[in-house]
């Protein structure tokens, strides 16, 4: 009975890209991450959501063998992480949040030079660079040093210097943190492509939005504890009712507007940064329909107004009781 | 499908090769040192300047009043500043290597299954030429300002091989520092505050024989005194059996030390 069990237990591991349970790290008097079990299915994009110091980055280097835990255990491809680690080694490859790369190199050179370490040969590794160079569309680039690449630039190397042994799990560790919009999209769509392709992907994100548009599965780490995980429509399901969001022409009849919306919803809206926009909390479409005929029968004309679930932003505002903003506390 | 999508196609799947010796590991790792010097030439800039400004300005300025006059006095200093030159470049590895760390390169290396000890093989490959490059370049000014080795090519090269050593060993301690110190400008500050004081209390610059009898107690048993008399040894001739066991015990006694250490640091901050 028992050797079923346990044997039913190692199949189910095996099935995981990467099978946690109890992870704990201390440093010091700090509990960095404090008992973490987590399950990632082989071929997802997984996200590891949270707000800075919350643990993602620790969590993450214990997986990837780079930190010991303090307590727990873990399979990584059906490995265990520390018994194994070099097995694990061989079946993964990680980002880093600071590019890992050699910025006195050129593009081709640091790809080679992992290559050869990898146990490319020569011609060999020369041409797993440069098809590597092409693929994330650096070509131009192979002959420049790292150190005058764009930010853009050296992060697709970075990530392109993970793939030259196609690995079971990649960790991407906050892949596009202090990048510009476009080179953020050009990032996505590279994760998209190798998760596609079979790769399993574990990646962490302080960006809610970045979380909801990649990944399968999120979970939601705070204060080295998970918090929540599910699907980012089970998550935000968890707030419990919809989102009206409007935008106004004329941003001087914001007060009036956000008026008109509390009476015929009973919540207060709150304004969006930039101005212009509302978003209230509507318990059904019918209630936002109402409220939007509201609006435009008292002369209010909108741009744009959408209903929807509320924004992952919400969501870990609920869980947590505080805002998803960088705490200021060092990573450690 | 665009064409971007097959690339990327082509890209994954993409089997393992068979796993490589440690030493071919670390082989890599020496290449990836001779890259550096292909594309940072200036850092020998670095290493040969301030030999080179010593040399100058010790034979030309106090030369003459040291040793009587100033091509005497080359003879007597340019062993010494070998050894200088050598345990000063250390210090630039210790600040490569934290470098290095500071920007998470090593944690791509360390995530990589090869011999733990590979990179810091390289970062001695690295070491090990820019000791016989910096070497190399302060001995022909030598021998242009009129330096003539007394024994002859073989015991320069015989020199070169104990500054090799000199320089290996002496390397471990900036590595120590180097991962121990994440800023590389505090491991250049803290290693030159502790070589300047060992550097320039020993007979490299001057005969220790005027100085006070505490003073000349430590220059007696400083270990860059009794390299630099084994150098004087070997390039001018009458080099002992014993003087140069003498100044291999510190590199053989820093390496036996602090190698092991090295790997336990690397292996323990995991």
């Amino acid at each position: 009975m028992h050797a079923n069990r346990d044997s039913a237990a190692t199949e189910s591991a095996m099935a995981m890209a990467v099978s946690a349970r109890g992870l704990v790290k201390r440093f010091g008097e700090l509990t960095a991450v404090a008992g973490i079990d987590l399950d990632v299915p082989r071929g997802m994009i997984f996200a590891i959501l949270g707000p800075n110091g919350a643990g993602k980055t620790t969590l993450m280097r214990m997986l990837a063998t780079l930190t010991a835990p303090d307590a727990g255990n873990a399979t990584v491809m059906g490995h265990d992480l520390v018994a194994e680690a070099d097995e694990v080694r061989g079946a993964i490859a990680m980002t880093g949040q600071f590019a890992s790369l050699d910025e006195d190199l050129t593009g081709r050179e640091n790809l080679m030079l992992l290559a050869r370490l990898w146990g490319f040969r020569g011609v060999e590794a020369k041409r797993r660079a440069d098809d590597l160079l092409a693929a994330f569309d650096l070509a131009h680039a192979a002959q420049k040093q790292v150190k005058d690449y764009s930010g853009g630039m050296r992060r697709r190397l970075d990530i392109a210097a993970s793939l030259i042994v196609t690995p079971g799990v990649l960790f991407l560790d906050e892949p596009t943190t202090g990048l510009d919009p476009k080179a953020r999209q050009d990032v996505w769509r590279m994760i998209r492509q190798l998760a596609d392709s079979g790769v399993t992907i574990l990646l962490t994100t302080q960006y809610l939005d970045e979380a909801d548009q990649l990944a399968a599965r999120i979970a939601v780490i705070d204060r080295g504890r998970k918090i929540a995980e599910g699907t980012s429509r089970e998550l935000k399901a968890q707030t419990g009712s919809g989102s009206l969001r409007v935008a106004l022409y004329d941003p001087s009849q914001l007060d009036e507007a956000a008026r008109l919306l509390e009476a015929r919803l009973g919540h207060a809206p709150q304004p969006n940064v930039e101005g212009g926009e509302l978003s209230v909390t509507a318990s059904s479409a019918k209630e936002a329909n109402a409220a939007v005929a509201d609006l435009l029968a008292a002369g209010i004309e909108l741009s744009d107004f959408t209903m929807g679930q509320p924004s992952l932003d919400s969501v870990f505002f609920a869980l947590t009781g505080h805002a998803a903003e960088p705490s200021g506390e060092p990573t450690p | 499908m665009t064409s971007e999508d097959t690339a990327m196609r082509a890209l994954t799947a993409v089997a393992r090769p068979p796993r490589p010796s440690g030493l071919s590991n670390a082989l890599v790792f020496g290449w990836r040192a001779v890259l550096k010097f292909r594309h940072v030439p200036e850092q020998l800039f670095d290493l040969v300047m301030t030999p080179i400004m010593f040399t100058l300005l010790f034979t030309f300025v106090f030369g003459g009043a040291l040793a009587g006059s100033s091509s005497d006095y080359l003879q007597y200093f340019l062993p010494g500043i070998l050894v200088q030159t050598v345990v000063f470049n250390a210090v630039y590895s210790g600040m490569g290597l934290s470098t290095d760390l500071g920007k998470g390169l090593f944690d791509r290396f360390r995530s990589l299954p090869i011999w733990p000890l590979a990179p810091f093989a390289g970062l001695m490959v690295g070491d090990v030429m820019r000791h016989l490059i910096a070497g190399g370049i302060i001995l022909t000014i030598g021998l242009i300002l009129g330096y003539r080795p007394d024994a002859g090519i073989a015991g320069v090269l015989a020199a070169f091989l104990l500054l090799v050593a000199i320089g290996f060993g002496t390397g471990w301690i900036f590595i120590v520092l180097g991962l121990l110190i994440r800023t590389p400008t505090t491991v250049m500050t803290l290693g030159f505050s502790v070589l300047f004081p060992i550097v320039f209390a020993s007979n490299i610059m001057v005969d220790p024989a005027t100085m006070p009898s505490w003073l000349r107690t430590f220059v007696d048993v400083n270990p860059v005194s009794l390299m630099t008399t084994a150098m004087r040894g070997l390039m001018g001739g009458g080099a002992t059996i014993s003087q140069i066991g003498l100044a291999l015990l510190a590199p053989v006694i820093l390496t036996l030390l602090l190698a092991p250490l090295t790997l336990w640091i690397y292996t323990s901050r995991r």
